[in-house]
């Protein structure tokens, strides 16, 4: 693989920015490691995918991220060492770690836990302060993801937000909070504060806009449209009845009406504040015309640079700015006489260590994490193992999960969601209900045991296969592979859809289409009345009182070869 | 009876009209239908049958406009809509509207009487991924545009 060939490929010109130089070294950093001189005069800040970490956290960045067909070897489609060079990023500097899985455990005790919303608050000041007029953008998945926000139905997140001064924003697992306490916190929290824009979300009945499309904003005199795109499968990746009565969809066409509507209104910069994920951004914008920037969420993609995008009326930047507060994006054009002139981006990893935390913010999450201090902090068991979610097919931690369900409901067979949130934890510490919490914490967290006939179960590993592999983006959902317990098998993500999954097994013995099996799952597509799986896998902690030697249970891959979307 | 709705809704101080044709399929009235329903075509289980039916194989057009969404957010109503652009394609007489896998391909079939724009909006059930066609017949020939819609079980998203 020629680094040169694909910056070609993909137009990346040699202007796109890498991260800031000294964090490229292996050096510990100074002081000075966030200072950013100004650049143009139109400023946007971007993060996105926080899941509500409030605190500083471990993430361990895939070490399978597969891309298929035109995404193939394409970011963000590299993973460790394929993405170092790519991006000519040194291998065992800070901006390694906080890019790969490479050499994990050892990095992430050098160099410590990323984000914190006391920190980025310290980083956005700073960036303010240099940049007059700078706007803060946040992608979505900001409401949801850890125990107080969950315990508060997002209200810690939606305070802590306020505070930090996000300016727009738009949404995906805030839905699941549900639509009246959605609507509850945009009409009375947000209002003043911050815009919620989606120009893709409409009312079922009459196809009425549910939020503002979008916000039309002056910086330094310059009118800047920012148009938001909510996560266009919320009601299929998540329950539909938790957003019943709105339809969503990437809505192209509408969007490219909107987009023409912005420019003829007087925008001179226009930028898609998006969840549609990556791969989704990058066909979307090689489709409709007019938009300057994509910044974009959803995949939990790090991108440290901008990908440049032709499309019939020019150029689209696409960014993906990773996820759980462990980046800052920072988007600079320099826009003259109404036209964008040059631009810069840079993709910021937020070391706590590196940047003191703001006191009114740290005073914020105190506040706010004092009535459950007792619960957050109680210690369930000790882990042994290296625990991490993500991933194209499994993790530790959802392997734990699975675990727990087999053993607690008492199935051979365990099937655990294919979330991309839920933070790392390293061996040798206490697992709190804290830690448990950030890997669970949904609005349909029941636990389920159903009878499935083995044809069943080959159905639901084909349907979310393809939403993950499918070559066509638009038809992506953007999860990873559900994680499963107990059962093997072999996977083609090149072959056609229905015939990727193979070799299913449990035990040693094949699954039979026919014969009926007891599975065990949790966050069901419909309302069940059950055990939340924080209760099951809680007392199964407890029981445990020690992980260790956690094996993640990972299919066999079929059919790809120098795929560097594989460690 | 092919029933046409007029809904007047007065929404923010102004008025909009929704024409809502709704599918000779779900409402098939007797005496109108013995004139206009394709029958042999409704009852046909297979692609090609149905599309037999209809008449002579259609080519593709681009005065057609054919939504669909990629992905179905409920499989049982999804939400299609149809335009015809009759600078480009004039003299349309009749839109149909099929879904490759159901157990009977044809879904809706509508009359468009003369010097009409044809605007459909409407909902069809759609029993699993396939590919859905909107067919127009102007002058005797068909013509036709088609779309994937998946329809999966959900879940895992994020």
């Amino acid at each position: 693989m020629h680094r040169r060939e694909f910056y070609k490929l993909l137009g990346l010109g040699a202007a796109a920015g890498l991260s800031l130089p000294s964090l490229l070294r292996a050096q510990p950093l100074g002081r000075d490691a966030y200072h950013l001189p100004r650049f143009g005069n139109v400023h946007l800040m971007h993060m996105t995918d926080v899941h509500a970490q409030l605190l500083p956290v471990h993430y361990r960045e895939p070490s399978v991220n597969i891309g298929v067909h035109d995404a193939r070897n394409r970011p963000p489609h590299l993973v460790g060492e394929a993405l170092l060079r790519y991006f000519d990023i040194a291998p065992g500097s800070q901006a390694a770690h906080a890019l790969t899985h490479i050499d994990y455990l050892a990095a992430a005790e050098q160099f410590g836990r990323a984000g914190g919303f006391a920190h980025i608050a310290t980083l956005v000041k700073r960036l303010r302060a240099d940049r007059p007029g700078a706007l803060l953008l946040d992608g979505g998945d900001l409401w949801q993801g850890s125990a107080t926000a969950l315990w508060t139905a997002g209200q810690d997140m939606v305070d802590a937000s306020k505070l930090l001064g996000v300016d727009v924003m738009t949404g995906h697992w805030e839905f699941t909070l549900g639509t009246d306490r959605v609507m509850e916190i945009v009409n009375r929290d947000l209002v003043g504060h911050i815009n919620f824009v989606a120009q893709n979300v409409k009312d079922m009945d009459f196809g009425d806009p549910v939020f503002a499309s979008h916000t039309l904003k002056e910086i330094n005199g310059v009118p800047v449209a920012i148009i938001g795109q909510a996560f266009p499968y919320t009601p299929i990746a998540n329950p539909a009845y938790l957003t019943a009565g709105w339809t969503f969809g990437i809505q192209e066409r509408e969007l490219q009406i909107k987009v023409d509507e912005v420019r003829a209104a007087g925008a001179q910069v226009v930028v898609l504040l998006s969840h549609n994920g990556a791969d989704t951004d990058i066909k979307l914008a090689s489709r409709v015309t007019g938009i300057d920037a994509i910044l974009g969420g959803h995949t939990h993609d790090a991108i440290p640079s901008a990908l440049q995008i032709k499309n019939p009326g020019g150029m689209t930047l696409v960014t993906n700015g990773g996820s759980n507060g462990k980046f800052l994006g920072v988007l600079d054009f320099d826009v003259r006489d109404g036209r964008i002139r040059d631009w810069s981006y840079r993709l910021l990893p937020v070391f706590a260590e590196l940047l003191p935390p703001d006191p009114a913010m740290g005073d914020l999450i105190a506040r706010i994490r004092a009535p459950f201090a007792e619960q957050l902090t109680q210690p369930l068991a000790m882990t042994d193992d290296l625990l991490y979610r993500r991933g194209n097919f499994t993790g530790t931690f959802d392997q734990l999960i699975c675990e727990a369900l087999m053993d607690e409901l008492d199935a051979p067979i365990a099937l655990s969601p294919g979330f991309r949130w839920g933070t790392t934890l390293l061996p040798d510490t206490a697992i709190t209900m804290e830690d448990l919490m950030a890997q669970v914490a949904i609005t349909y967290p029941g636990v389920t045991l159903t009878e499935m006939s083995g044809a069943f179960l080959k159905r639901i590993l084909e349907d979310i296969a393809d939403n993950l592999f499918h070559p066509d983006p638009y038809y992506q959902q953007g999860g990873d592979m559900v994680r499963s317990g107990g059962l093997q098998y072999s996977i083609s993500p090149l072959a056609r859809a229905g015939s990727r999954i193979n070799e299913l097994t449990l035990g040693s013995k094949p699954i039979d289409a026919t014969k009926t099996y007891k599975v065990a799952g949790w966050a069901s597509m419909q309302p069940v009345e059950s055990e939340p799986i924080w209760d099951v896998v809680e007392r199964w902690l407890r029981a445990q009182g020690r992980v260790q030697g956690v094996r993640p249970n990972q299919p066999e891959v079929v059919g790809l070869q120098n795929n560097y979307g594989i460690a | 009876m092919t029933t046409i709705y007029a809904k007047c809704i007065s929404r923010r101080g102004w008025l909009r009209w929704t024409l809502i044709l709704s599918a000779a399929a779900a409402f098939p009235g007797r005496a109108w239908a013995a004139v206009a329903r394709p029958k042999e075509a409704f009852s046909a289980t297979a692609l090609d049958e149905a599309l037999a039916a209809l008449g002579d194989a259609p080519q593709v057009h681009e005065g057609i406009q054919f939504m669909t969404p990629d992905i179905a957010e409920n499989g049982a109503v999804v939400p299609i809509r149809i335009q015809v652009d009759s600078e480009v394609l004039p003299n349309v007489s009749k839109v149909s509207v099929l879904v490759e896998m159901n157990p009977n391909p044809l879904a809706a079939s509508f009359d468009i009487p003369p010097g009409t724009e044809v605007y459909i909006e409407t909902r069809v059930k759609v029993a699993q991924t396939c590919t859905l066609y909107a067919v127009a017949e102007a002058d005797g020939q068909l013509y036709m545009q088609s779309r994937e819609t998946k329809v999966t079980l959900g879940g895992c998203g994020g």
